[in-house]
């Protein structure tokens, strides 16, 4: 009881469960307990409506259209980017390219600028907790230039060995990439120090940012990484849009991705003049509705206080890791020193599917499986967990109900 | 004898069963009970080739063909996929492969267990069924050529 009056001190939690309509909803006759945030996030009212208003009252084309639709719906567009560049603190709105998500982001560098300079022999290296997006693109780069891909081996408790990354530093590693906070585990990598020595070594980074962006204060340029990623839909934002931000020079002579419409200044027949940054990279009709709705999402955000958020959710891991540890038989996996809130579990002799559906049955939602991890899930010897991620609109109640819940799949299991 | 029940018949049976429970708590729990009293898969045929290859359980099936029926053994690694296998044996186990390929199986929605069927990848379930029709339609094709084949049959029926 201290302790949740202590959250509501710093963030009105209730207040903000109102303004996501689907939080009201039951699911198997109980009222819905969303632990899936690390997957998706669910979206605030304001999302909806920017998008419901868009194609009621705006929705047109963006860009080369001289009526006054297309105008409103420009004007909307590249207010979303300034609202990103300002989020992430991009030195400037060029740096910011609007992608379908964190995966298109990644694979757009590999095609782009990694078949500009990765060659046979060259080096990359990512860890062994990457998402599979940061992990097929670079092989496929690899095999198509005979490059090799490097790991960065982790602790049991699921952190990188910052040594054994040094140490595979050379003058052949032409790239790093790396995740900033694990989708499986919740470690918080420290990306700082990974990229003051990648650039010690004259490689160029990446770091994706998928899970990190909706947690932790992020700004690009004292992070000084060359690319950063990640997606809408995981920060209250809508699915189908992603951002790739990349150093302007970086951007500048990269090649082109998609080529069509919107990325090119003067087409003939003998030749293409492309467009300027960041149009250069956004070739076709863009996701236009979705992004304008972003912006709302991270108006959400910033209303709400990234610090108070971070509060908020920290005490809530506090308060569900305490309660976790003391279920005979259950074992969290992922026990960095810094960690976002997810919580990753197995328990022994039961399968996390199992687990999975009988949470579903009491109403919580959970993430069951590999997580789209698997080298990271072998590295532990094990073939998936039940992951619980939590979010700004997530009580000390509703950590209640999960405990409960995992205590009465138990019973049922065993 | 049991086999020589229809399809439809059992599926109305397990359906029946179902009806008597009030809540998902109770029918959970009876597919628990199910898949643990399924009885283990022998070690031969739990090898790769005889996955049925799921997001994240694993299923092992395999099937043998002996009088104009085809008969199914099955295992999981998840409890509650090894109850719902529990049924679909139940039912189209021992069927002429004509039936088992006509199955409509109407009673995974009668006991609301339609879930487990969706296009998620979180199970093998929806693979599983797909293989048990595989097996079928390869015996009936067989069947024009060969006698019977009491052997347990994997990897070289799959996928005709």
């Amino acid at each position: 009881m201290i302790e949740s009056a202590a959250i509501q001190k710093s963030l009105d939690v209730y207040g903000i469960r109102q303004q996501f309509p689907i939080l009201t909803r039951e699911v198997k006759g109980k009222p819905l307990v969303y632990f899936d945030n690390a997957a998706t996030s669910q979206k605030p009212q304001a999302v909806i409506d920017a998008l419901i208003n868009y194609y009621t009252t705006y929705n047109a084309n963006i860009h080369r259209g001289i009526h006054t639709l297309a105008e409103e719906a420009t004007t909307a567009f590249e207010a979303t980017r300034d609202a990103v560049q300002q989020f992430i603190h991009a030195a400037s709105r060029e740096e910011i390219i609007f992608t379908r998500g964190t995966t298109e982001g990644i694979n757009l560098v590999a095609y782009t600028w990694g078949r500009q300079n990765i060659k046979a022999g060259d080096e990359i290296i990512i860890s062994t907790m990457e998402h599979h997006s940061n992990i097929v693109p670079w092989q496929i780069l690899c095999e198509e230039k005979g490059a090799v891909l490097k790991i960065i081996p982790i602790t049991d408790e699921g952190e990188l060995l910052i040594d054994e990354y040094k140490k595979l530093l050379s003058p052949k590693t032409k790239l790093v990439s790396v995740v900033h906070v694990s989708n499986a585990l919740g470690t918080i990598n420290p990306v700082k120090q990974i990229i003051d020595a990648a650039h010690e070594a004259g490689a160029v980074v990446l770091i994706d940012g998928a899970q990190s962006t909706v947690h932790l204060d992020i700004n690009v340029q004292q992070m000084d990484c060359d690319f950063f990623v990640f997606s809408a839909h995981k920060l209250y934002g809508p699915t189908g849009v992603g951002v790739l931000y990349g150093k302007e020079h970086l951007l500048e002579t990269m090649p082109v991705f998609h080529g069509g419409g919107e990325m090119i200044k003067e087409v003939t027949f003998e030749k293409t003049i492309y467009n300027d940054l960041p149009y250069k990279y956004e070739g076709g009709t863009p996701n236009i509705a979705d992004v304008i709705a972003f912006k709302a999402a991270l108006g959400f955000i910033n209303q709400t206080g990234k610090e108070n958020i971070q509060k908020h959710e920290e005490e809530l891991l506090l308060y569900a890791t305490k309660q976790f540890q003391q279920i005979p038989g259950l074992k969290i996996i992922g026990t960095a020193k810094e960690k976002i809130s997810v919580i990753s579990f197995i328990i022994d002799n039961f399968h996390p599917q199992d687990i999975g559906i009988l949470l579903d049955n009491s109403g919580i939602a959970v993430r069951t499986g590999h997580h789209c991890t698997q080298p990271l899930m072998n590295r532990f010897g094990i073939t998936g967990t039940v992951r619980a991620s939590f979010a700004v609109y997530n009580t000390k109640e509703e950590i209640d109900e999960l405990i409960a819940g995992v205590q009465k799949t138990i019973k049922m299991l065993s | 004898m049991k086999n020589q029940r229809t399809i439809e018949e059992i599926e109305k049976e397990i359906a029946e069963e179902f009806s008597l429970f009030d809540s998902w708590d109770d029918k959970y729990e009876y597919i628990i009970d199910l898949g643990k009293k399924l009885p283990p898969l022998e070690d031969q045929h739990k090898i790769d080739e005889n996955r049925v290859r799921g997001c994240q359980s694993t299923v092992w099936l395999v099937a043998g063909y002996r009088d104009g029926k085809v008969f199914y053994k099955a295992e999981s690694d998840a409890v509650i996929v090894k109850g719902l296998i529990s049924m679909l044996i139940r039912v189209l186990s021992g069927q002429s492969p004509d039936n088992i390929i006509q199955a409509k199986l109407n009673f995974i929605q009668q006991i609301g267990m339609t879930t487990h069927l969706a296009q998620t990848r979180s199970n093998g379930l929806l693979a599983m069924v797909k293989q048990m029709k595989n097996f079928a339609l390869a015996y009936k094709i067989k069947n024009s050529i060969s006698l019977n084949d009491y052997e347990y049959r994997s990897a070289e029926t799959k996928n005709n």
